[in-house]
């Protein structure tokens, strides 16, 4: 298999993590899900550094995120599809 | 006892100590030691390592100072420079605490000294009473132990006196044999630091194989970081092996949230939790940083107790979860006292610690960490990231390192002389 530029842990998660180093925007990526194996192509609207997370969909604001088919936060903005997740976007629902 | 040492377990010869007085310094006679008690089946999982006194297995062969409180510290570090071979563990407490926090002092101290990484030990305090505590306590191991007070002697007889003892102890450890002992015996801990999305894709879920394959096999394992486990909570109490563990562990998670979250913060933990290397890569929420940690328990086990902070697990082999603090040199140092004597780290940021006397495996799936700080990394499964290796090949490979340190290798952290050991302390001092 070639090698994937993004990982996705469950199905149902709505963000995937860049695991190669120096991705830049517009490139057109390979997305593993490591659940089952399965895969899918998704364009960066960024650059996005190693490990950091890209939405999978598009994400309003309020919308919940998921990862490992759990809930991690909310969104505080409107996120498109490609488009970098972190710290400026999404926020936990705890605090 | 004056001007004579606790003594445990070992022949000593304390009339020629009472004679340490000025420049009058004369060696106690050497008297043949306590021999090791050999026992156990040999399985083709071995491992070759020192059987201790009490039966339980050992990796490492360490002669320790161990003082009791901060202000004997200096004598500790003073024997470890007269006698090689000698390992100094100094900290920051043990003077006017009470309650709780004392009984932890008490049960870190005598817990570390009880490992069977450990061969021998010194404890120097600054009176006897709670010198002597810490030696009996220890002391039940069967292990050789020497404790000696400085007040109303000073540093420098005393100094000179364990130095006498450290030296024979030294020479009575180096001479102890490794023997084969199984896989099963020994227990490996884990707890994971400077974590990134990366630890929960590959370095964790590594453990959690490890974990599948060997706790069935009859090991001891441990996992703890209360607050870590925030954001998942549901998940964790939904793995304990009975219900009633699982609502003890809730309990446990709650009241810390209740008396040490709600009563302390300024804010929230969004400062500290994901903390500033989480967030630079890529964790965003405690969730997601909780459901990552959580992957080094695996798919199958589940935890049979809940250990207090440092306490020695009690109902058998399996997996256990310890109340501990998140931050990483506290947490691996009261697993080691709690009796583990191999920890499992996985790192994604490239988290650098050791212990003193417990080998830490660090494990990282992160290849930029692999590229930028290879040197403190024992386990590269960087390849589940490029899906040329699996989770369960990573697991394998992280065994076969566990079988490889406790054979001898030193772990990266070893050979590069990290040796955080680092008292956690409940509350203020009287």
């Amino acid at each position: 298999m070639a090698i994937p530029h993004l990982l996705v842990h469950e199905p149902k998660d709505t963000v995937g993590v860049v695991v190669v180093e120096g991705l830049n925007a517009g490139t057109d990526m390979l997305a593993v899900v490591t659940h089952d194996n399965s895969d899918f192509r998704i364009t960066a609207k960024m650059d996005i550094p190693i490990g950091h997370k890209v939405a999978l969909k598009e994400i309003k604001k309020g919308d919940t995120i998921w990862k490992y088919g759990q809930d991690i936060g909310k969104a505080i903005a409107d996120i498109a599809m490609g488009e970098h997740v972190h710290v400026h976007n999404v926020k936990t629902k705890r605090w | 006892m004056a001007s004579a040492p606790i003594v445990a377990n070992f022949s000593l010869n304390q009339n020629k100590l009472a004679a340490v007085k000025g420049r009058k310094i004369e060696a106690p006679a050497f008297k043949s030691p306590v021999a090791p008690k050999r026992r156990g089946a040999l399985v083709s999982d071995a491992v070759m390592a020192w059987r201790r006194e009490n039966g339980r297995v050992g990796v490492r062969n360490h002669v320790v100072m161990l003082p009791l409180d901060d202000l004997s510290n200096t004598a500790c570090e003073a024997v470890a420079n007269n006698v090689k071979g000698v390992l100094a563990l100094p900290h920051a407490y043990g003077r006017l605490q009470f309650g709780k926090d004392l009984e932890l002092h008490f049960r870190t101290l005598i817990g570390i000294g009880s490992n069977p990484n450990v061969a021998a030990v010194v404890v120097i305090g600054i009176e006897d009473g709670w010198t002597k505590i810490v030696v009996d306590g220890i002391a039940k191991t069967g292990k050789p132990v020497v404790g000696f007070g400085i007040e109303g002697h000073g540093d420098i007889a005393v100094i000179a006196k364990a130095s006498y003892v450290a030296k024979e102890f030294v020479q009575w450890a180096t001479e102890l044999q490794r023997e084969k002992c199984p896989v099963s015996d020994l227990w490996v801990s884990t707890k994971c630091g400077e974590s990134d999305t990366t630890t929960g894709l590959s370095s964790c879920p590594a453990v959690g194989n490890m974990y599948d394959k060997l706790i069935p096999k009859g090991i001891y394992g441990v996992f703890g970081e209360t607050s870590e486990i925030t954001g998942a909570e549901h998940l964790c109490k939904a793995r304990a092996a009975t219900p009633e563990v699982g609502e003890r562990w809730f309990k446990m998670w709650k009241a810390y949230q209740d008396e040490v979250i709600e009563a302390h913060k300024t804010s929230d933990l969004s400062d500290s939790q994901p903390t500033k290397g989480n967030i630079a890569g890529g964790l965003t929420t405690i969730e997601e940083k909780a459901l990552g940690n959580l992957e080094k328990i695996g798919r199958e086990c589940r935890y049979i107790d809940i250990l207090e902070p440092a306490e020695a697990p009690a109902k058998g082999p399996g997996l256990y979860f310890m109340d501990t603090s998140s931050a990483a040199a506290e947490c691996v140092t009261l697993m080691a006292a709690g009796g583990y004597v191999i920890h499992t780290f996985p790192t994604g940021q490239g988290n650098v610690i050791g212990n003193p006397i417990v080998p830490v495996i660090k494990i990282t799936g992160n290849p930029k960490t692999m590229r930028t700080m290879p040197e403190h990394i024992d386990v590269d499964v960087s390849g589940i990231l490029r899906r040329d290796m699996t989770i369960s090949q990573a697991g394998d490979a992280l065994i076969d390192n566990i079988v490889r340190t406790a054979n001898g290798r030193l772990t990266a952290a070893e050979a590069l002389g990290h040796r955080e050991f680092v008292m956690t302390k409940l509350y203020r001092s009287a």
